[in-house]
């Protein structure tokens, strides 16, 4: 019996989050007694041996040219021929772009319960219980799987990546790889260095900087952070920013480390998105903004003053 | 063009959240029930906007909820649908509302729904639907166009957006860039009373997952001040009290 983990990658790069996931699924791995296994569909550029270090035996690595594009259909059915033939009892997906596509459909095939969202490792005292967010992040619950074969998807920065000596077997496998219907005919990078979902770092801003040509100087914090960017919704919807940075309720959900926030209020649309965060920082010339009550430390003052003078600390700190 | 949106019930944004029977159940009490802004802002009014564009367009609305849950189909209605369906049923999970939905979303060319619920933030019915009806399926649309039988869509995804072409029928869900909200007026009001509304009565689903209780999460400790003439100590904390930095 194994716990198979989906190892994502884009353009051949395994991304960040899926080394959450391999962490994630070889701990399962250890609490229930299988062995940890891993499934990359298309080709890759790194070295597929070394997933072992994140504690997996097994890398099933399925090639074919109609696997280097992202097709939930095509790659459910795949999924599903090594779950099935590795005897997979959980399957583990992080709760990313190509995760929040394959899961429930994976889940449906497979006649397996899932949990979307996963933030620990379940509890198998009694049964296969997980913990997730709810309501926004402003509550959690515990959700049981019922059935034999079990989804889990990870949430992006909800568990640590560890490495270990190890290295995996990695096996070809055969299957049968339908064309794909969708069609790639595009794509674009964000204007941020750093992807915003996956950022360790996010420094984010709000009304408060009064305009688009304000933005600099978060840049500059940004930048010297090697944080992603993001803002308030009104700060999208007025265009200062694009759409892509705005998180909240509405928007991105997120989940970094450090969360700076300057010159924004912390209306409950906006915390709903960002109170997974471990450290929150808050910014704001008004003692009474309602973010202070969720932040862990604050400035109770002018943005255009403090942002400058935080960057050049941190400058100093990182001794540049 | 025949288009299925499908429409879920969520606490309004700002309800305060609570949980009553031994912490196994949310507390409705004096909540204020809205449709999920993904449904309404980006796969509603998206729908819409392809109605508004091409007038054989039909849009259908598909539910599964209580008698609690009519209001919310009226406003749908109201913003511009055409005829709704009602499943007859609480919803529990994922997977039982996506298998509800799978009864009624057959013969559609284009079924559309918010990239999650606000409240059990699942994100997986629109997942499940596709493949229980083997519809290709794209998540988290931020721009849909139809030209003839091809929907072209894009996605978000780490770090940049992707363009896809697709072949109509699809399952696409939709969230922010896809359209901007709107408010229903009184001429959608006054005609969504005399919208047809079908209710159906639910398949037999048994549940594959059960949520069997919720927490607040801890409180936060409070914030630690600093003060702006001392930016060097917030650094400082950050960089050894909370090893963020
Ligand atoms: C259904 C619904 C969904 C929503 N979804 C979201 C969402 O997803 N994300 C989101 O962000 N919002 C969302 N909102 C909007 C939300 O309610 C708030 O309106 C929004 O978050 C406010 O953005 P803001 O804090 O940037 O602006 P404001 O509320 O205008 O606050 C600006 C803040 O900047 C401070 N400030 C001003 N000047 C300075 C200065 N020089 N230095 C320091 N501080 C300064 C002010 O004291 C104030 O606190 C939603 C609302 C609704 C109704």
């Amino acid at each position: 019996m194994s716990v198979l983990i989906f190892v994502d990658h884009l353009h051949g790069h395994i991304k960040k989050a899926s080394h959450e996931a391999l962490t994630y699924g070889a701990k399962i791995a250890e609490q229930t007694g299988d062995t940890a296994e891993a499934v990359v569909l298309g080709n890759v550029s790194e070295d597929l041996a070394a997933l072992g270090q994140h504690g997996v035996k097994k890398v099933h690595h399925v090639q074919s040219d109609a696997l280097n594009t992202f097709d939930s259909q095509v790659y459910t059915k795949v999924i599903a021929q090594v779950a099935e033939q590795s005897g997979a009892k959980v399957i583990v997906f992080s709760n990313n772009s190509s995760g929040k596509a394959l899961a429930p459909r994976v889940a449906v095939r497979l006649k397996a319960g899932l949990v979307a969202g996963a933030t620990a490792l379940p509890d198998i005292s009694n049964g296969f219980v997980v913990r997730k967010a709810v309501f926004s992040g402003k509550a959690v619950a515990n959700v049981a799987i019922k059935t034999d074969v079990k989804v889990v998807s990870l949430n992006v920065n909800a568990f640590t990546i560890s490495t270990s000596e190890g290295t995996a077997e990695v096996v070809p496998f055969n299957a049968t790889v339908d064309a794909p219907k969708t069609k790639i005919v595009g794509s674009t990078k964000t204007s941020g260095k750093v992807s915003l979902t996956e950022a360790d770092v996010v420094v984010s801003a709000g009304r408060g900087l009064k305009g688009p040509e304000n933005w600099k100087m978060v840049e500059d914090l940004a930048d010297e952070l090697g944080a992603a960017l993001a803002c308030s919704r009104p700060v999208a919807d007025a265009h200062w920013r694009p759409h892509n940075e705005h998180v909240g309720q509405t928007g991105i959900a997120i989940a970094p480390n450090l969360y700076i926030a300057i010159g924004i209020s912390g209306a409950i649309q906006h915390l709903a998105g960002v109170n997974r965060s471990k450290t929150i920082v808050v910014i704001n010339k008004d003692p009474e903004a309602p973010f202070f009550k969720a932040a862990d430390y604050g400035i109770v003052g002018d943005a255009f003053e403090v942002v400058p003078k935080i960057t050049e600390a941190v400058k100093k700190i990182k001794g540049h | 063009m025949k288009i299925l949106v499908c429409i879920s019930k969520t606490p309004d944004t700002t309800a305060k959240i609570a949980f009553t029977d031994n912490n196994t159940k949310f507390a409705e009490a004096g909540v204020q029930w809205i449709i999920n802004p993904y449904d309404e802002w980006y796969a509603l009014v998206r729908a819409i906007e392809l109605k508004e564009a091409d007038a054989s367009t039909t849009i259908h609305l598909a539910t599964v909820g209580g008698a609690d849950a009519e209001p919310i189909i009226r406003k749908a209605l109201a913003l511009g649908g055409d005829e709704a369906h009602r499943v007859n049923a609480e919803p529990t999970e994922s997977y039982f509302v996506a298998a509800q939905l799978a009864a009624i979303a057959k013969g559609y060319d284009l079924v559309l729904l918010g990239k999650e619920t606000i409240d059990y933030n699942g994100g997986a019915v629109g997942g499940m639907l596709a493949e229980l009806l083997d519809l290709p399926y794209i998540a988290n649309a931020t721009n849909l166009q139809i030209a003839g039988t091809t929907a072209t869509v894009k996605r978000e995804i780490e770090g940049g957006e992707e363009t896809i072409e697709v072949a109509l029928p699809v399952v696409i869900s939709c969230q922010k860039g896809m359209a901007e909200a709107r408010i229903p007026n009184m001429r959608g009001i006054m005609a969504a009373r005399t919208k047809p509304l079908k209710v159906v009565e639910p398949a037999n689903i048994e549940a594959m997952t059960q949520y069997t209780s919720f927490q607040l999460p801890p409180a936060k400790a409070g914030v630690k001040l600093v003060s702006p003439d001392n930016v060097d100590e917030l650094v400082r904390l950050l960089h050894e009290e909370a090893r963020a930095i």
